[in-house]
């Protein structure tokens, strides 16, 4: 009855299984092994997109590869994530936020080639499940009413702590004065494209996510969205900057991304122009080679850049 | 310090606890006692989770306890609420998860009482019942304590699962695991620092208990 020979068997009966979970990860062809394209000697490079993006970059950088025969390799997640590992040495070439406060952090830092350009601006729908009780409304009326009359359990965004969208979500929740009502059933994603995948499982009864999103096919068939009104909320300016270190390939997409075959892609995504947009800050977006150059109608005397104060998660 | 989250992660590992002892220790004390065919089968099973990576296992539990899936609709049936996104919905999923951590150190105590000492105990005429409580309960004790404390540590720390089928909502699905998460994207360091040596602190204290305890244990009986 000693213990330390059954803990032994313990912990080799736990190293068996570990072994063998090893062996059948070693068995399986690693399919993260894209390597560099044949007869290119350059690397593939890694595109660091916010998940909203999802659906769109993947369309332009698949046009992208036909057109110019170059690969990338794209990672989605949320924008604060990647600005984090960026921080930490990540090798990401090209850095596509949904939020401008995370680029000129970076780009303080001195880990951007510039203060980045901004591409697009982004747009909140609300979006419901199909047989949900709540009507796609994008003034929020029916969403007051369902808190009201208790057809409301569930209601998804994104982390308003750093996931841009769901910063954007509170401001528009809150500009409609539902925000007190509505905290008790918010169910926050990690990004945005978890808020809309809660949003549409039938597990909630609606959300508010990226209007790029919403317009995907994979979401299109089960779930009716509304905009909800620009002015609701700060503009979701999409800025993406090229990262020191960056190499031939990104650089090629970044100008690919400025031309108006791309902007046509992204319209259909549901992004407006960048010139619609407001640089906060007066920052003016600088695209490589001259091109690009978008003005920042920067809001005199605002002063404030790209709310870096709003991220010290004081809760 | 989130101690709504830090709250909820202790409050999650004891309810953990509670639905996982009886399970555990039915399930340990019978894989310990019979031999049939295909035993290997059911311990491979409950060893799954080791090795399954938390994605599998939120997926399925997505699928599984859904709106649309048989019981998450008999759930919302019977408590007017949904289980997906709700602290039950974490229960659930912690129990599953952490089936071997608490099933295979119970079966391990058990497989240590000699055969010679439960025949002994049913040739004094003892119940099952109380040749259980009397005698194989206190013979596989530090199997049984080290079991609830590889739980009670290994849903604090759980992460992934969480992340996937919870949803975040602070008082309810938002764990400390999930809090600390988020204050690292949010460029919170201190708070992050914080939060991160407490759960630290918590979980090396309950694995020194068990160390402590289980050889005191062993050495008195051993």
């Amino acid at each position: 009855m000693r213990r330390e020979p059954r803990r032994r068997r313990l912990l080799r009966r736990l190293a068996g299984l570990a072994a063998c979970g090893f062996a059948g990860g070693l068995a399986a062809p690693p399919a993260f092994a894209a390597g560099p394209a044949p007869g290119r000697a350059e690397p593939v490079p890694t595109v660091a997109a916010a998940s909203g993006l999802k659906f769109a970059i993947e369309e332009l950088a698949a046009a992208f590869t036909r057109e110019t025969g170059r690969k990338l390799r794209l990672s989605f997640g949320s924008s604060g994530n990647f600005a984090r590992q960026i921080e930490q040495g990540a090798p990401f070439e090209l850095f596509l936020s949904a939020d401008e406060a995370m680029v000129f952090r970076l780009a303080d830092k001195g880990l951007t080639l510039d203060r980045g350009t901004l591409y697009a601006v982004g747009r909140l729908v609300l979006i419901v499940p199909r047989g949900s009780p709540l009507k796609p409304d994008g003034e929020l009326r029916d969403l007051a009413a369902a808190l009201v009359d208790g057809r409301l359990k569930r209601f998804a965004i994104a982390n308003p702590e750093h996931a841009p969208y769901g910063k954007r979500a509170e401001e528009a929740l809150r500009h409609a004065g539902l925000w007190e009502a509505i905290r008790p059933r918010l169910v926050m994603g990690e990004n945005v494209a978890q808020a809309a995948q809660f949003a549409t499982s039938g597990s909630a009864q609606g959300g508010i996510v990226a209007h790029s999103l919403a317009l995907a096919p994979a979401l299109a068939g089960g779930s009716h969205f509304a905009l909800i009104p620009a002015a609701w909320h700060q503009p979701l300016n999409q800025r993406m900057v090229l990262l020191k270190g960056a190499g031939e390939t990104a650089r090629a997409f970044h100008d690919w991304l400025l031309q108006p075959a791309a902007r046509a892609v992204m319209a259909r995504y549901g992004y407006g122009p960048p010139e619609e947009g407001k640089g906060e800050g007066g920052e003016e977006g600088k695209g490589e080679g001259g091109r690009g150059k978008v003005q920042g109608g920067g809001k005199a005397g605002s002063g404030k850049t790209g709310e870096g104060a709003a991220w010290t998660g004081s809760r | 310090m989130d101690w709504v989250a830090l709250k909820l992660s202790l409050w999650l590992a004891f309810w953990t606890l509670v639905v996982l002892l009886p399970i555990g220790l039915l399930l340990g004390r019978w894989l310990a006692v019979s031999r049939f065919a295909g035993k290997g089968w059911i311990e491979a099973l409950l060893a799954l989770p080791l090795v399954l990576p938390p994605t599998v296992l939120g997926y399925y539990l997505l699928v599984g306890i859904g709106a649309e899936s048989a019981p998450g609709a008999l759930w919302e049936s019977v408590f007017g609420k949904p289980l997906a996104f709700s602290f039950e919905g974490l229960v659930a999923a912690s129990v599953l998860f952490n089936l071997p951590f608490a099933v295979q150190p119970m079966q391990r105590g058990f497989e240590a009482i000699p055969r010679q000492v439960r025949e002994a105990a049913a040739c004094c005429g003892l119940t099952w019942w109380r040749a259980l409580c009397r005698i194989e309960l206190p013979l596989a004790w530090p199997g049984i304590l080290t079991a609830l404390v590889m739980t009670f540590a290994h849903t604090l720390g759980e992460f992934g699962i969480v992340l996937m089928v919870g949803g975040n909502i602070p008082g309810e699905t938002q764990t400390i695991a999930i809090a600390i998460y988020d204050r690292v994207q949010g460029f919170d360091d201190a708070a992050a620092a914080r939060m991160s040596a407490t759960l630290l602190a918590i979980s090396l204290a309950a694995i020194a208990v068990s160390y402590v305890a289980g050889g005191r244990l062993a050495r008195r009986h051993g």
